[in-house]
């Protein structure tokens, strides 16, 4: 006997529903990486007897973290994660917002070839052609170095910011670039002084989601940059974890000094992240 | 006449006035892509396909035409590694297709909802694992699940299910399943975010024509939401694929580089990485590898064309 108007303007139980399941995906999501910071804090009989719970004054210890800073070069490799993801960084969006202009400014013969060109990056993996990369860096004399994996980072990225940034450049008005060609300025003053400066909501979005799988790689470090000079953080934790799996102290502190900067990254741009990862796809 | 004439050349100099002169810029602005892709991406996997044409003879390379392609497929000891592989890939996939698909459908048309608060936070929360790189969670996940430390089996014992423990990292029955959930885990965020945005698309005016005709409800999103996502659905199935087929760093970190137990998740990567740079009882092949690097970009190449030039075709695109 129920109408559809009482349903629809009955909706506590209903929201109570969809209250509890994303309750229980968000603890599904989010107890994992409690459980393995709270832990990081705690004595290894602490660690063992009463895993669930919060550190206390008895329990708290921080054996682990300095274990994992005084025996290893964790500092190093977050330096080298540093530095190859915002060099890649930026070249991917400099050198991606360039092309990205040329190729949705001007009609030229090549155009529409290019634009495939890059598009076949879209859909087939880097990581394909490793085989090829590694010979290419080794006779380049570029293995262990940092700058192989900038390269690679760039030419992985790319694709997707070209791809991304033309759909943005195509709303920038033309009057607004003619009048600059009037006034006499050179193609390279319009693409400085004026088209850079209205795409930067879409920089930023292409700049964080281009990040994290640079940040996050380990196939690329691990078979291009194994060396102690270049390790990142992920294959330097990957690398020590995978020495001290009985020493749960040290793992779980390097666990937690891998996430905690990831994190506090994600809590400042998840806004923009999520409207990116939807702006890239949607468009 | 001479009117028009010299409009005419008027206009032929103009045009040539603006044509002729070689536009540097372009090249310029074109110049850094163009080189770094062509480079780093095009002539290495161009130099891989290349190379699984190649055997190296005495240390000479001696072309072989399809010899290697046979070996993979055919001899005992490459075809058993290579099959096995594909099929815990396709297994692999079926997972995320099979699971994740459906729980970023649920949650996004939750997170949808027009009266619920608090979407935000769920929706920022649900998403955190996508951050964690795989290494990480793969330990995450291997002292989650570790028997010594006692926290799975407490907890299944909590709800009464003592008996359903198993060490599912270790067991070969249970290891892939294990790490597709564990995959599922962390890769969940980003079609939930796809999804969630294709339902915000929908006009307010359907849903609210649909609750006039007593469409609400369970029923409304079976017959208006779910058509009109279809197409970002094929879109997760896609990205999903790509991403499948040339994963690596999960297996690698969670069973190490023979992905055991004895190679019950050994995936394509997995098998492209230990045959190119050797492991135990193996030595490393570059020209194997590139065989089985060029399989995997043909197997890659074919579902997205037929992704591309069929299905992509069948999905109704609604003109919302």
């Amino acid at each position: 006997m129920k109408t559809p108007m009482t349903e629809a303007r009955r909706p506590a139980g209903s929201t109570l529903v969809a209250h509890g399941i994303l309750a229980f995906f968000t603890v599904l999501a989010l107890a994992p990486i409690a459980l393995i910071v709270m832990n990081s804090f705690k004595t290894r009989q602490a660690i063992f007897g009463s895993p669930l719970a919060l550190p206390t004054p008895e329990t708290f210890d921080l054996i682990g973290f300095t274990s994992v800073l005084g025996g290893s070069n964790f500092g190093s490799y977050f330096a080298n994660s540093m530095i190859v993801t915002l060099v890649a960084l930026a070249g991917t969006i400099v050198f991606g917002a360039m092309a990205a202009f040329a190729l949705s400014e001007y009609r030229f013969r090549f155009n529409a070839v290019t634009g495939l060109f890059f598009t076949v990056g879209l859909m087939i993996p880097i990581r394909l052609g490793t085989v090829g990369i590694l010979r290419m860096m080794m006779s380049a004399d570029l293995v262990n170095t940092r700058t192989a994996l900038i390269l690679v980072y760039i030419a992985q990225g790319l694709p997707v910011a070209i791809f991304v940034l033309s759909e943005f450049m195509r709303t920038v008005s033309m009057d607004l670039k003619n009048a600059g060609r009037v006034d006499g300025l050179s193609e390279y003053e319009i693409f400085v002084w004026l088209v850079l400066p209205l795409l930067r909501p879409a920089m930023v979005s292409v700049a964080v989601f281009t990040m994290i799988p640079i940040w996050n790689d380990l196939w690329f470090p691990l078979i291009l940059a194994p060396g102690e000079q270049s390790k990142t953080v992920t294959l330097g934790a990957q690398v020590f974890i995978g020495q001290y799996v009985i020493d749960w102290n040290s793992v779980l502190a390097a666990l937690t000094l891998s996430i905690i900067p990831v994190l506090a990254l994600y809590l400042v741009f998840s806004k923009g992240l999520i409207r990116g990862i939807t702006a890239g796809a949607v468009k | 006449m001479t009117a028009s004439m010299s409009l005419d050349s008027l206009t032929d100099r103009d045009v040539s006035a603006v044509r002729r002169p070689v536009r540097w810029h372009i090249a310029v602005f074109l110049a850094p892509a163009v080189l770094i892709y062509t480079v780093v991406m095009v002539l290495p996997l161009v130099e891989t396909l290349r190379l699984s044409f190649f055997q190296n003879i005495d240390h000479h390379q001696v072309f072989a035409g399809l010899a290697n392609f046979r070996t993979l497929l055919g001899d005992e000891r490459w075809a058993y590694h290579f099959w096995n592989a594909l099929g815990n890939n396709t297994y692999f996939f079926a997972i995320h297709m099979l699971v994740m698909v459906p729980l970023a459908v649920l949650l996004a048309a939750l997170l949808s909802l027009r009266r619920l608060r608090g979407g935000g936070f769920y929706r920022t929360a649900i998403f955190m694992p996508t951050m964690l790189s795989f290494v990480i969670v793969a330990f995450v996940w291997r002292l989650i699940l570790s028997p010594l430390w006692g926290i799975t089996p407490n907890l299944l014992d909590a709800l009464g299910l003592r008996s359903w423990f198993a060490p599912y990292l270790g067991k070969e029955q249970y290891a892939l399943t294990a790490l597709g959930f564990i995959s599922v885990w962390k890769e969940l965020g980003v079609p939930m975010v796809l999804m969630y945005a294709a339902m915000l698309a929908i006009p307010d005016e359907i849903l609210e024509a649909a609750e006039i005709d007593g469409v609400v409800g369970i029923s409304q999103f079976f017959k208006i939401k779910l058509p009109l996502l279809w197409p970002t659905v094929g879109v997760v199935a896609i990205l999903t694929f790509v991403s499948n087929f040339n994963s690596f760093d999960l297996i690698y970190s969670e069973q190490g580089v023979s992905a055991g137990p004895n190679y019950s998740t050994d995936i394509l990567g997995t098998l492209l990485y230990r045959t190119f740079f050797g492991a135990q009882f193996q030595f490393p092949d570059p020209h194997m590898g590139g065989t089985i690097a060029t399989m995997m970009f043909l197997i890659i190449l074919a579902v997205v064309c037929i992704y591309l030039f069929f299905i992509q075709r069948k999905l109704v695109r609604y003109q919302l």
